[in-house]
């Protein structure tokens, strides 16, 4: 094969352009990200190192790396609040998307596609509307205060909105979707025969579940938290909509100093900071999943 | 842990066995054992209920009625994991995500046995392939992973190993060479194999006892010398082998002999190879049990006279004629190039002689292509 190419000077050069064919396919792409994501984020790194000028809004580019620093110390609170609230909503969104996922994949029959277009079907109707009728539904006049009252769960003194719970719930709702569709995808593509192989090996059903199924979905575990996780960290709608101001997110803080402070410096310094860690988290949890192999 | 179910030993036995999927019966009322130790297949074309009635053995499938016992323990309605018996599956069915050491290691685990380590590597030693202990199987080629399906199945030492068309992913000369491996396991181990394919040399190559099933009962069983050289049915002798079925009719009886009309030529049947009630039959006599000769050559035993070759195709060990009779029908001839001579020409009229005592007859009611229709190869 080698001898042919070499002999030949016109393969040689056919071979060539060929090589440079996926570049210009690549090209479109390439430039999209060139001029809307990397521009952008050296904007941002440039932009957090500002200090401010004479009149409101207006900066001094003056390489004040402090306010990086600045910055994490100052909102290190809503910080460590997103985190915890994204961790906890990502626990919530599996605990409730698997046996769903797991379900529509093995037990739905021929309901299976209506299924699937019911986990997309709230996307046909806006994040905020949907955000807003949690209020209503976990209001003082909505169905689950009235329930957990005459349970007895709850005091009718008390609220449910406005709270932890309720931006927690919020952010599992909201990105549910994203967590069942990986699920379902890893799920679906199990080979039921291994299943029934683990069941001859002597293994019953909740053994084949954990030592089979389990791992076998684990690249749409890794998939799902992920795409929980990260916009759910970064979210403020939720927070906004069903929190207090002591439940503040960082997504929040970046949008009151962009929006209203118009602090600019600290507002780009927490959007980098933010998906530095995001980026580092990210990475730590793939590492440790381990999932390679299978994806 | 094990019960007494999971240890038990002994003959299996079906009794009464249906399983029905709507009008449609996929198996029908099958009785049957297969005795401890034996390789037993279970033999016929795609949908005839072999692979439902393996399913059922395995516990995989509920059946609609009857009862399937190991000895004396009824199994009926134990679970996939409470029954005695392991499954070689069709793709293999091994664990991607564990090793080839933990997919054999994934029975024994379950049951909580001790020495898992060396029964494991005694299993690998058994199929030759320990050196690949620490691979995921996608790394193995479509061989090896049909050893390990096996070996993970055997290290169990079940009573039952049930093998689903084991061979079937593979190409042509590593199942001849697997049929080989596989029944010098069966010796090895000494485990009970029902094996369950459409490939009827598969079948013959490696099992002591076949059974023929058909529609979802079994057409005939026995060993495979006896279900090739006697067939009961015309789908036996069309789908074990091939055969040549003349219809015809009983006209007299010579000593063990019965006289058969076909077609105005008289021939002759053993009264204890003719499986027909009444005096209508099915003529039967295997291509290669006949001799052919160009037309006015005479030799002993019985005679076809005045047919002629429409078709020669030579195979090297042989060659096969079709030759069209008086009556229209195309017979088929298989010759042994043993003698030197060459082979006859197309169009060349010819005698077909044989041994009266090589053919059978079936009954005359049957459809003469029954069970040759069907292409054993197909999935």
């Amino acid at each position: 094969m080698a001898e042919v190419v070499r002999t030949s000077g016109g393969a040689t050069a056919e071979l060539k352009k060929k090589s440079l064919i996926p570049y210009f396919l690549l090209a479109p792409g390439l430039l999209w990200l060139a001029l809307f994501f990397v521009a952008p984020i050296i904007t941002l790194v440039g932009t957090a190192t500002k200090t401010q000028g004479a009149g409101i809004g207006e900066f001094i580019q003056t390489y004040r790396w402090a306010n990086y620093w600045d910055a994490l110390t100052g909102a290190s609170a809503q910080f460590g609040r997103s985190f915890l609230y994204a961790f906890i909503a990502t626990l919530l969104a599996l605990a409730i998307a698997y046996p769903l996922a797991y379900g529509i994949a093995f037990k739905s029959g021929k309901y299976k596609n209506i299924l699937l277009v019911l986990v997309v079907a709230p996307f046909f109707c806006s994040f905020i509307l949907r955000t807003i009728a949690w209020k209503q539904i976990l209001g003082q006049n909505g169905p689950v205060f009235r329930t957990l009252v005459d349970l007895h769960l709850i005091s009718s003194t008390t609220h449910i909105t406005a709270s932890v719970p309720a931006v927690i719930i919020g952010l599992a709702y909201n990105f549910l979707p994203f967590m069942t569709l990986p699920l379902y995808g890893s799920l679906e593509r199990i080979d039921p025969r291994v299943l029934e192989a683990s069941g001859d090996l002597y293994a019953n059903a909740f053994t084949t579940f954990r030592r089979v199924t389990v791992p076998l979905s684990m690249p749409g575990v890794v998939a799902g938290t992920l795409l929980t996780f990260i916009p759910a960290a970064g979210d403020y709608v939720n927070a906004e909509i069903l929190g207090n101001p002591s439940t503040k997110m960082i997504g929040n803080v970046i949008n009151a100093q962009f929006l209203n402070t118009q602090d600019y410096p600290t507002a780009a310094a927490l959007s980098f900071i933010l998906m530095i860690a995001i980026s580092i988290m990210v990475m730590i949890y793939v590492r440790k999943a381990g999932t390679e192999e299978l994806v | 842990m094990p019960d007494a179910s999971t240890s038990a030993k002994g003959d299996l036995k079906l009794l009464n066995l249906t399983k029905s999927f709507g009008d449609f019966k996929a198996v029908d009322d099958l009785t049957l054992t297969i005795p401890e130790g034996s390789f037993f297949a279970l033999l016929g074309p795609s949908g005839c209920g072999k692979t439902t009635t393996l399913r059922m053995i395995a516990g995989l499938e509920d059946p609609t009625s009857g009862k399937i016992s190991i000895g004396t323990t009824d199994i009926t309605d134990k679970r996939p994991y409470q029954r005695p018996v392991n499954t070689v599956f069709q793709n293999y069915a091994l664990f991607p995500h564990l090793t080839i050491f933990e997919n054999i290691a994934f029975g024994l685990r379950r049951r909580g046995v001790k020495d898992v380590k060396a029964q494991v590597d005694k299993v690998l030693n058994l199929v030759e392939l320990p050196h690949l202990a620490d691979r995921k199987p996608t790394q193995l080629s479509g061989g090896q992973q049909q050893r390990i399906a096996v070996a993970r199945a055997i290290v169990n030492r079940p009573a039952l190993l049930l093998l689903d068309e084991p061979l079937g992913a593979l190409d042509l000369k590593l199942r001849r060479q697997m049929q080989i491996e596989l029944k010098w396991i069966q010796t090895e181990v000494g485990l009970t194999f029902v094996h369950v394919t459409h490939d009827q040399e598969e079948a013959m190559t490696m099992a002591d006892t076949i059974a023929v099933m058909n529609e979802g009962r079994i057409e005939q069983m026995g060993t495979p010398a006896e279900l090739y050289d006697n067939p009961k049915t015309a789908f036996v002798a069309n789908f074990l082998g091939q055969s040549n079925l003349i219809q015809g009719t009983i006209i007299d009886a010579d000593g063990d002999f019965h006289v058969v009309d076909l077609y105005g030529q008289k021939v002759k049947v053993l009264k204890a190879r003719s499986h027909s009630k009444n005096n209508s039959v099915l003529y039967a006599i295997r291509p290669e049990k006949l001799r052919i000769d160009n037309d006015g050559h005479t030799r002993p035993g019985n005679t076809f006279k005045g047919g002629h070759i429409v078709d020669v195709s030579y195979i090297g060990v042989s060659t096969q004629y079709q030759v069209e009779m008086p009556w229209g029908q195309e017979i088929m001839v298989f010759e042994q190039n043993d003698d030197g001579v060459p082979p006859l020409d197309k169009g060349d009229e010819v005698t077909l002689t044989w041994e009266p005592a090589f053919s059978f007859a079936l009954d005359g009611s049957q459809d003469v292509n029954a069970g040759s229709e069907v292409n054993p190869e197909e999935e």
